[in-house]
């Protein structure tokens, strides 16, 4: 049967199993938005704002697991979505982003809304594709969702001029994708599994070191519990490892690096086998590289070949996928009815109690003092027992939620760790929400963050997502006065905020309800009416204490344990 | 350390840009890239010469690699390879010097390609980087109106090919 580029995109699209997407129409994508119309299958959610349209695909596709997709129309829709690609790329989430191009006779020619797409999101996606051939789509969409969904995956991007989405052919569904130059290695080399295994058994102070893989790798994050188990070893997460082991285990230690616990930072910095999965040594992570875990030997286990050796030499890689390496090492042990080193591994628990002991991430609040931001977190923890979706955007509360709010399982949790793009929180809390239109979705943020993408209040508002906004307000950017302080003896050059907008307003000029929260008292009721409203969206604003900073935190360059504690 | 890198690619549009901009993005510099179809039209050969340690250079493959149409990467320089560049140089002559620069050009074994006026001559050889650099050094005193090289060309020795069955 002929059809146009477009209805054959749509059509891809629900074969892909897409029944949602993020989007903003445009001239070079109307064929596609009149595809749309005339069916209904796939349910288009408008943004307000490209950039939004890719953090909310990205929500989207953390917490359902599926591949989330965003539709863009030419120039300034494409470069507007970039922010988002860098940020899916950096924190290797799944997407596809369909954009649309001046049609191909144009291209070249400084057409209106004519940018070079595939030029500029290059660096920015994990892939690419020009559409020139309406024949071509869906071999290109198939090729899309295979490349963003497997191997270590990422953002894809695929340009499709006007013409190519308005032009008829045949529609040939490709049934399946065989790529000659992308085939990820998915198990792990058996010789290497044994090897780590008799390392992992033998060691005195394992530490077992996760990241986003473990989440990226669906149903790895019980295989990380058993293995930890198996050991006895104990499990720090990253800031994008969050939940891949629940926070009450008394095997976790908490998140490492910068604003690490006390307790994480040193076992790195004592242990001597390091396991490595599905994270990827970031510097926010390591410190200073040639002080991280100096008596460690590191096994690494990635599905990414580039990320082993990059920082931190591997002196036993293992390619493969997080949640099949998990199987095969459990099975390994289980094989050779393996048991840890026990003797060794008290005298390695007593010196982690004596660290824990020192309650790195201890704060006081007073009953008639200000708010501390820490307080607001773990309040929000007790009322959601510490399993709603909780998103953030980035800087001082991203890091209080990331210690404070203790997650109890995995796939609730929505951070920008790599990119670290303010901007994040909203639209990707409201991605979740359409994912899981039942569960409670907390966005935490700043009063400087929310102003960037807040007109996706509008998007809320437009289809009901009840998302629950808390703005955890110092008046300030809250991270970069730390670091002037810390740095800059105290210069708070641009860090200022001295006409914040009333976000009890601001939420009802969308349509929602807004909360100002100035004393501890207020709070708990607060978040009560917050969490009891289903029907619309809610921003608490909380008045914090000015000035708190972040502890411990590693300052830049400096090693995990020359960490500052208060 | 120089590294010869020998990359199989598909034939497609933007991927020496995806190549060069592999390069440029993460701080590796391209002594030089050449790129050229083989006997299967849907697949490039390329030979790219780069400078870093052991390290870098393991970065450099592994980056090559995860480009999606990168079919397959191989550092030629620890194996026993060839590597071969061509050159075409413009030099400039007079009846005074003439027959010694055709003698050279003889005694080098390499080939007059544009022989109609007293004033200049082009030649056209090939040998190692090495070899022309030094064929360049012997024609300096005759005046150099330009050159053009290739950068290397590499191809491991033995029966075994570089090719995407293998």
């Amino acid at each position: 049967m002929k059809m146009t580029g477009a209805e054959i995109l749509v059509e891809c699209l629900k074969r892909e199993n897409v029944d949602t997407i993020f989007g903003y129409p445009g001239g070079s994508v109307l064929h596609i938005y009149d595809a749309i119309f005339r069916q209904s299958h796939i349910k288009h959610y408008l943004v307000r704002h490209e950039q939004a349209a890719l953090h909310s695909a990205n929500g989207y596709a953390r917490i359902s697991g599926k591949c989330g997709v965003a539709l863009v129309t030419s120039g300034p829709g494409a470069t507007n979505a970039v922010t988002g690609l860098a940020d899916s790329l950096a924190d290797s989430i799944p997407t596809v982003c369909i954009s649309g191009q001046v049609p191909s006779s144009l291209i070249g020619n400084d057409a209106f809304q004519e940018a070079d797409v595939v030029g500029i999101t290059r660096s920015a996606t994990k892939h690419n594709f020009l559409v020139k051939r309406v024949e071509d789509i869906a071999l290109i969409i198939r090729q899309a969702f295979h490349i963003a969904t497997t191997g270590r995956p990422g953002p894809v991007l695929v340009d499709i001029p006007k013409d190519i989405s308005g032009e008829t052919c045949e529609f040939i569904w490709p049934e399946t994708v065989d790529m000659r130059s992308y085939k990820p290695v998915t198990h792990g080399h058996p010789g290497q599994i044994k090897r780590a295994v008799k390392q992992m058994l033998a060691a005195k102070r394992p530490m077992l070191y996760t990241g986003g893989g473990i989440l990226n790798s669906v149903g790895s994050a019980s295989l990380l519990r058993e293995l930890s188990h198996a050991l006895n070893a104990p499990v720090t997460n990253t800031l994008m490892g969050l939940g891949g082991i629940p926070h009450d285990d008394k095997h976790f230690l908490g998140m490492l690096g910068m604003h690490g616990t006390y307790e994480a930072n040193m076992a790195v910095s004592h242990c001597d086998l390091l396991i490595a999965i599905g994270a990827r040594f970031d510097d926010r992570v390591t410190g200073r590289l040639d002080a991280f875990a100096p008596d460690a030997k590191v096994i690494h286990i990635d599905i990414d070949p580039s990320s082993i050796s990059k920082n931190v030499h591997a002196h036993l890689p293992i390619v493969g996928d997080v949640g099949e390496v998990l199987k095969q090492l459990l099975e390994e042990i289980a094989r050779r009815d393996g048991k840890p080193n026990e003797e060794a591994l008290l005298l390695w628990w007593e010196q982690i109690n004596e660290w824990r002991a020192k309650d790195s991430l201890a704060f006081e609040q007073t009953l008639d003092g200000p708010i501390k931001p820490q307080t607001v977190v773990r309040m929000i923890h007790e009322k959601t027992a510490g399993g709603a979706i909780v998103s953030t955007d980035v800087g001082q509360h991203q890091m209080w939620v990331a210690q404070h709010y203790g997650f109890n399982r995995p796939h609730r949790w929505l951070t920008s760790g790599g990119l670290g793009t303010m901007g994040y929180g909203l639209p990707a809390g409201i991605g979740a929400q359409v994912a899981m239109p039942d569960e409670k979705v907390i966005i935490f943020t700043g009063d400087s963050s929310i102003q960037m993408c807040s007109q996706e209040f509008s998007t809320a508002f437009q289809y009901n997502l009840p998302v629950i906004v808390v703005i955890l307000n110092n008046g300030y950017m809250g991270m970069v006065r730390q670091w002037q302080e810390m740095f800059y003896e105290s210069r708070y050059s641009q860090s200022y905020f001295d006409s914040l907008p009333d976000f009890v307003k601001l939420a009802e000029a969308y349509g929602g309800t807004g909360i100002r929260v100035d004393r501890l008292e207020e709070l708990s009721p607060a978040l009560d009416k917050a969490l009891g409203l289903n029907d619309q969206f809610v921003i608490v604003d909380v008045a914090v204490s000015k000035e708190e900073n972040v502890f411990p935190m590693v300052p830049a360059g400096a090693a995990l344990d020359e960490m500052v504690l208060a | 350390m120089r590294h010869t890198i020998t990359i199989l690619v598909e034939n497609e549009f933007g991927v020496l840009t995806r190549v060069a901009g592999l390069f440029s993005a993460r701080g590796y510099n391209i002594e030089s890239l050449n790129v050229a179809p083989t006997l299967d039209e849907t697949v490039s050969r390329m030979t790219l010469v780069t400078r870093g340690d052991e390290k870098v250079i393991e970065q450099i493959k592994k980056q090559l690699n995860k480009l999606i149409p990168v079919i397959k990467v191989e550092d030629i320089s620890h194996l026993v390879h060839i590597e071969r560049e061509m050159l075409l140089v413009k030099v400039a002559s007079n009846a005074d010097n003439r027959s010694a620069l055709v003698q050279l050009a003889e005694d080098t074994r390499c080939k007059i390609v544009d022989n109609v006026e007293i004033s200049y001559l082009s030649l056209e050889t090939t040998g190692s980087a090495q070899e022309l650099d030094d064929f360049i050094k012997a024609l300096e005193p005759y005046g150099i109106i330009e050159i053009t090289r290739t950068g290397s060309l590499g191809m491991r020795r033995g029966i075994k090919g570089f090719t995407i069955e293998d």
